[in-house]
């Protein structure tokens, strides 16, 4: 037995090739979080982060290599991590008390009335108590996300892999939607990957960021973010800070072909 | 009820206008053999209210209803399985097509050779008229399903049935809605052209009976009687789409 604590994920030499390309978008990937951090990986569009994230979540199956979910392989396993995409993907047909407790559904043994009281804590939890009852549609944007989001805990999973949640939804929203996430994140003691594109917003959110320095993806640099938690947004304003993301964006604006 | 009616004045009133100048027109020809007036056919479907709705009107609704049901479960199954394999897709989808080039009233009176003038003969003709809208209709409908909804499902264990059940069915729905309101009056439509053909009953067989002896009020009343029908099932088909489908075109 390993003495250190097990990741809460480990990427060991994974590498995957798209069918319709001639390279491996990631080759030969190495990389560990450890438990209840939160981390962003940030990247330009199309660097193949969302990739990583198809891979832990077993929708993409890599070609070589191994990916450890709490210090076990996730091949053939099912419900080890919560995944958002970027898109709310709320069922319209469905009110939102049952879109939340879908997780519940699909993994079964839970009654109706379980499923009903599981998702209302949940709902409550985001701070939309009394929405179960509405249908997606008639929710604004940044409570569809709150909706998702309770749906994702309600996997029950330790990891959650969070695919650009926020990037639909407009400024305001989308500052007090991070503030949230991260009081989610401090009371849940979750496991949090974030994929974002926005330099500010993975600084404000992570503990240590990961940056897609290339494409194919061979590395991923690990940044710690110098700013205490629990933070608000006037860190963002600390000189260190500022240094930080001029250096991030120069690093991520090198890859932008323009 | 009342929003009903507002909305539907326009066509209402144009309704009107259009049987207003028919009435006009058959009573300036007064040649009711080719031209009956509006009033000549209410009239007439009044005094044949006894066999036109004891007999012919319930034999047509009895073959439009059979065929119409096997309609349903032959669309939705042949949508169900194109949906479901990409070699059963391509094995079906160009027969589905090619079965609508067959000119169904050249092709019926073979029917009739075949299956007699009972039923059956008369339930194949609006088979085969309607299975097609609700199959290709269905199948639209199974394929609007989104792929990430799917994936959604798939992160959190589903199988392939629960995918269908919790997703592709409900995506279904709105579409199904629709190719039952298509299908409807096509069904009526088909039963009508069977027993134009060959029957004993029915109010196609009627109309044409009445054709025979040059009776014009005669042959519009049974065709006035269907088209009444027809709309009337669609309506009953449109309030329980509203009742089940709380969603269309959102996503």
């Amino acid at each position: 037995m390993d003495t250190g604590t097990v990741s809460a994920l480990e990427f060991e030499n994974v590498s995957y090739q798209y069918p319709s390309e001639d390279f491996d978008i990631v080759d030969n990937l190495s990389f560990q979080v450890e438990p209840g951090s939160f981390h962003c990986i940030i990247g330009v569009s199309g660097c193949g982060k969302s990739t990583i994230f198809r891979m832990t979540n077993g929708l993409l199956t890599p070609k070589h290599g191994v990916i450890r979910v709490d210090g076990a392989s996730v091949a053939g396993r099912k419900g080890y991590c919560g995944y958002m995409p970027q898109k709310d993907l709320l069922f319209p047909w469905r009110p939102v008390w049952e879109n939340v407790a879908l997780p519940l559904e699909v993994k079964g043994g839970f009654s109706k009335q379980e499923r009903r009281a599981q998702a209302e804590a949940a709902l409550e939890d985001v701070g939309l108590s009394g929405c179960g009852d509405k249908l997606p549609q008639e929710l604004s944007g940044g409570m569809r996300q709150r909706a998702a989001f309770a749906r994702t805990m309600l996997t029950g999973s330790n990891l959650l892999l969070l695919d650009e949640p926020f990037s639909a939804l407009d400024f305001l929203t989308r500052i007090s939607m991070q503030e949230w996430l991260l009081s989610q994140w401090q009371k849940h003691q979750k496991t949090i990957l974030f994929i974002t594109h926005d330099v500010e917003e993975a600084l404000f959110l992570s503990q240590s960021v990961l940056v897609v320095a290339s494409t194919p993806i061979h590395t991923l640099t690990d940044i710690p973010v110098p700013a205490p938690v629990p933070r608000d947004r006037s860190c963002l304003k600390d000189p260190a800070m500022v240094e930080l993301k001029e250096q991030l964006i120069s690093m991520l604006r090198k890859q932008v072909g323009v | 009820m009342r929003r009903a009616c507002k909305a539907n004045l326009p066509a209402l009133v144009f309704l009107f206008a259009l049987l207003l100048l028919w009435q006009a027109g058959a009573t300036g020809m007064n040649a009711a053999y080719i031209l009956p007036s509006p009033t000549q056919i209410l009239q007439k479907l009044w005094e044949l209210r006894g066999p036109l709705f004891t007999v012919h009107l319930p034999a047509t609704v009895q073959v439009s209803t059979i065929g119409l049901a096997l309609s349903l479960v032959l669309g939705l199954a042949l949508a169900v399985a194109m949906d479901g394999s990409e070699t059963v897709r391509r094995m079906l989808y160009p027969v589905v097509v090619v079965s609508q080039t067959i000119p169904t009233t050249a092709i019926a009176p073979l029917f009739v050779l075949w299956f007699g003038y009972g039923i059956w003969s008369k339930v194949l003709v609006t088979v085969l008229i309607t299975f097609f809208p609700i199959t290709i209709t269905v199948y639209d409908g199974l394929r609007s399903a989104k792929v990430e909804m799917s994936e959604l499902l798939l992160t959190y264990g589903a199988t392939r049935r629960a995918i269908f059940v919790k997703i592709k069915v409900p995506c279904a729905l709105p579409y199904f809605f629709s190719a039952l309101k298509m299908a409807i009056p096509m069904s009526v439509i088909g039963a009508a052209i069977g027993e134009w053909l060959g029957a004993q009953s029915g109010l196609g067989y009627f109309s044409r009976r009445m054709m025979t002896q040059l009776d014009g009020a005669g042959v519009f009343a049974p065709i006035v009687l269907l088209s009444v029908v027809a709309m009337a099932a669609v309506g009953v088909v449109a309030l329980l789409e509203r009742r089940f489908v709380r969603w269309r075109g959102e996503s």
